[in-house]
């Protein structure tokens, strides 16, 4: 009858505006990007190696600048100095091999500009602080990249993921059991008792972000939020290839496996979004009730106009 | 209009009545959680001291839920000299005998001062005195200063959390939440 | 002295009566308030708003406990204290933000009932001036509570809306300065958006909706034929027992049990976008903290303000600003524009009814292209339209003069 005609025209006009200022609005703001899935495609496949082999190449190549504790190596240097030196802080290796593609791996040991998509930053006598091991047989890279691989342990939690792969750049203030004690690009920062303490921290803290952002053209972000603020789709194609989002952006391409993106989505989503499960759970129970109390509404005005009509 | 209709009508509104007050019910519910103490204020409920540097017959202050704490390490002279009542207060850390209290005056709230020459706690506001186990020695003060629930782990003494020493006390009822003589 | 049942027990509804008139407001205000049987359920868009209205008071207050109006602070109250300590937060939040946007649906749909069914005429001119004033408080209540959360777009916004009052060649930058209360958007211009939208707003809006309520008792509320009805006569047969051939109703209960289901499905609609499909209320863009150096590469208004902010964009500095003051008047002078004597629904009035469908497509497009980056063909259909708005109100007293009184 009318008042059902009267809903649709309503409905109607409610769903264009809404059509036209979200998805096709956004649709012409951003291009959309597909995905490659991490499955790397443009790299080269890696032979299995020899582990044993590959842990003397290792332990004789890499230590001087990475730590190793699954293997009891410890930093060369603390992190503020090395960030000093390189830019960044040289990431652990204990759980690279289960975090990482092998075929990034493999790629990123020959040449890590050209596998991180970062080569544009290294112009004019500039030079990634990684060297270059090309000069390696394919088969000594396979032996290295087997041998991260076994170090690696079985379950590695989301927020370990997200230290080696993204926190020696990004912070994330919203990483803590209380505010404050939140995630730096050097570490957890304690609990202190002593304001002095903090601040003496807080300053280390400092010292580092200005040798990043001096080698990274801008300090990265926070990314306590990001969740929210860029969506899944984004941050997928994003951590994937940065090139494809943000043409000639600094990020690196990271390299990160289909498991270790999805771990790294978990903990943002801890961090940025933890009420995530709790809104599909109050949802149901609260649109169940809206449903009893507008059936129970429509009875009730059924009963009250049954002498009006 | 008939009965019948007037009893479906009311038979439907009191149905939706019910349904919007169990709603209302679970809306308060809600609200109420949204007043609760955060879980970061409920987190600095606790406070950890190292005691393992403490000096004897120094007072020091630390800060638990916003409240003073008076830590006072013992000196054997105290020891010799104090009563029962003392003594059952005392708390036993790394072999040493403290004083542990919430350095608030039991009459309104004031910060007694400690008198290290005495031996004992004046409250400038209204004149009331503490033994060295703080309990009340003179008016206006009615009760000994309380003893915050603590547990202790080596030398580190934890404030906000009620250990073994603690519940005994409180069987043995030398909180200070009665009153205690302080010569028995 | 008024007169007193000595008799009467304390608190029983003679009593109450005796001091308060109680009996008297309960046939005036609820069971003798007459209301046209002849309505749909579009009349039940006054009751969403309250409603509405009352979760923004009521998620807002609880919001209000924990928000701290302080540059270095708000974005991490909000998104860290609120969305992940405090108990239900995220809801509130939530319901809070998405009631915001959908009062705006709610007032539109409010209103352009009203303009096609002819609520605005012979009588009712106050009920709709009113009605306007609602709509000017209820957005700058709208902007100042998105300044809150600090975000990107909450800077922004509040830099471009603020740059607007420099009035193009005028060049009042003092003016802009004073308004914020510095050079640019900053604590001074923070926390004073947080007083009006935390105090001074919501007091005039609730003053100007008792108004509202109170321009509505002498006129009574339309209805779908726009006839005057003879509420004294219709009311006896209704009294006398005649309820099914009185053209009017009681409000309590008969108009609000209508009210009431119409807000049950309201409810479903409502909880449906609270859980599941909030980003268009809870934009991405105001995730990033706010960032004085670093412009997104996307800014826009809210859904509601799309429309307006077209009508400014595609003109040069100074017409534009003069287009934008004209969009936001000229709704305000529709009673006076339309010459008609017909107080009739759209479909019934020739001419009016197409006026009416293209200036809701018109606003719709413009809306539109108010989202979109201005490039080609957007620019240019944004350009068209907005002349397209101006055209019509110039044409609304002409169309309206040439309409024949309908019986």
């Amino acid at each position: 009858m009318r008042e059902i005609k009267i809903f649709i025209v309503v409905a109607f006009f409610t769903g264009i505006i809404y059509w036209g200022v979200e998805p096709f609005a956004h649709s012409q703001m951003h291009a959309h990007v597909e995905s490659g899935n991490f499955e790397y495609k443009e790299l080269k496949e890696v032979k299995a190696g020899n582990a044993k082999h590959g842990e003397e190449l290792v332990m004789s190549n890499c230590t001087a600048c990475h730590a190793i504790s699954a293997k009891g190596m410890a930093a060369p240097m603390d992190a503020v100095t090395s960030a000093a030196t390189y830019g960044v802080n040289p990431p652990d290796l204990s759980n690279a091999g289960g975090i990482y593609d092998a075929k990034f791996l493999a790629a990123f040991i020959a040449d890590p500009a050209k596998a991180t998509n970062t080569s544009h930053k290294f112009v004019g006598g500039k030079m990634h602080p990684m060297p270059a091991y090309n000069w390696m047989p394919e088969s000594d890279i396979a032996d290295m990249v087997a041998f991260l691989k076994s170090m690696a342990k079985e379950d590695i939690t989301p927020k370990e993921v997200f230290t080696d792969a993204c926190g020696r750049c990004h912070a994330v203030r919203y990483d803590n059991k209380v505010m404050g004690e939140k995630w730096t690009q050097i570490g957890q920062k304690p609990k202190f008792k002593y304001e002095k303490e903090s601040l003496a921290y807080d300053i280390k803290v400092i010292d580092y972000q200005d040798a990043l952002a001096k080698y990274m053209g801008k300090l990265p972000p926070d990314l306590s939020m990001i969740i929210r603020a860029r969506g899944e789709h984004f941050l997928k194609t994003f951590i994937e290839d940065p090139q494809s989002q943000l043409h000639g952006t600094a990020m690196p391409a990271v390299g990160l496996s289909e498991e270790g993106f999805h771990k790294v989505m978990k903990h943002l989503e801890n961090v940025g979004d933890p009420s995530k499960e709790a809104r599909s759970h109050y949802g149901q129970y609260f649109m169940l009730f809206a449903i009893i109390f507008a059936i129970l509404a429509f009875i009730w005005k059924q009963a009250v106009w049954r002498k009006l009509h | 209009m008939s009965d019948n209709t007037n009893r479906r009508e009311a038979m439907a509104g009191m149905a939706l009545g019910a349904c919007a007050a169990v709603g209302g019910v679970y809306a308060l519910a809600g609200m109420k959680s949204a007043w609760d103490p955060l879980p970061s204020v409920k987190a600095a409920g606790t406070t950890s001291v190292d005691l393992s540097t403490a000096e004897e017959n120094v007072l020091y202050t630390e800060k638990w839920r916003g409240k003073p704490v008076f830590i006072l390490k013992k000196t054997a002279g105290m020891l010799a000299k104090q009563s029962n009542n003392d003594k059952k207060r005392d708390l036993i850390i790394n072999g040493s005998s403290y004083l542990v209290c919430v350095g608030l005056c039991t009459h309104l709230g004031c910060i007694p001062s400690y008198k290290a020459e005495s031996e004992d706690f004046l409250c400038a506001c209204h004149g009331a005195t503490y033994d060295i186990s703080a309990i009340n020695t003179k008016a206006p003060a009615p009760l000994p200063m309380l003893i915050p629930p603590f547990k202790i782990n080596g030398n580190t003494l934890i404030l906000g959390e009620a250990g073994d020493e603690y519940n005994k006390m409180k069987e043995a009822g030398v909180l200070g939440k009665t009153p205690l003589d302080p010569k028995a | 002295m008024a007169h007193f049942d000595e008799n009467a027990k304390p608190f029983s509804e003679q009593w109450l009566d005796d001091r308060l008139g109680v009996r008297t407001l309960k046939k005036v205000l609820a069971k003798e308030y007459w209301i046209p049987k002849d309505i749909n359920f579009l009349w039940a868009m006054g009751m969403l708003l309250a409603i509405t209205f009352g979760i923004l008071i009521i998620t807002g207050i609880i919001l209000l406990m924990h928000y701290k109006p302080d540059t270095a602070l708000a974005f991490d109250s909000v998104n860290y204290t609120i969305m992940q300590e405090v108990g239900f937060g995220w809801l509130f939040r939530h319901m809070h933000g998405v009631a915001a946007s959908v009062v705006f649906l709610l007032i539109y749909i409010h209103m352009f009932t009203g303009i096609y069914y002819g609520s605005y005429k012979r009588g009712r001119e106050m009920i709709w001036l009113s009605g306007m004033l609602l709509f000017v408080t209820f957005s700058a209540e709208a902007f100042s509570g998105y300044m809150l959360p600090w975000g990107q777009m909450s800077y922004w916004a509040g830099m471009v809306i603020t740059n607007i009052f420099e009035l193009g060649s005028l060049e009042f930058t003092g003016l802009v300065e004073w308004i914020r209360g510095d050079y640019v958007p900053g604590d001074a211009f923070l926390t004073r958006f947080f007083m009006l939208h935390v105090f001074l707003l919501p007091l005039a809006i609730i003053g100007i909706i008792v108004l509202h309520f109170g321009t509505l008792r002498i006129p009574h509320v339309n209805n779908q034929e726009g006839e005057e009805i003879d509420y004294n006569a219709e009311a006896e047969k209704y009294l006398a027992g005649d309820t099914a051939g009185s053209k009017v109703i009681r409000f309590e209960w008969d108009f609000l049990s209508k009210d009431i289901m119409v807000l049950g499905f309201f409810l479903i609609f409502f909880f449906y976008l609270v859980f599941f499909h909030y980003d268009f209320a809870l934009d991405p863009v105001n995730f990033d903290p706010a960032d004085g150096l670093k412009t997104p590469a996307h800014i826009y208004p809210e859904w509601y303000f799309l429309w307006s902010y077209e009508i400014l964009r595609p003109f040069d500095k100074d017409i534009g600003l003069m287009a934008f003051g004209f969009a936001q008047g000229i709704f305000l002078a529709l009673p006076f524009l339309d010459r008609s004597p017909n107080t009739k629904p759209a479909h019934k009035r020739g001419l009016f009814f197409i006026w009416f469908w293209v200036m809701v497509i018109d606003l719709i497009v413009l809306s539109v292209m108010g989202k979109v980056p201005p490039i080609e063909p957007f620019g240019s259909i944004g350009f068209y339209s907005a002349i397209l708005f101006f055209v019509l109100w110039i044409a609304l007293p002409i169309i309206t003069m040439m309409e024949k009184k309908v019986k």
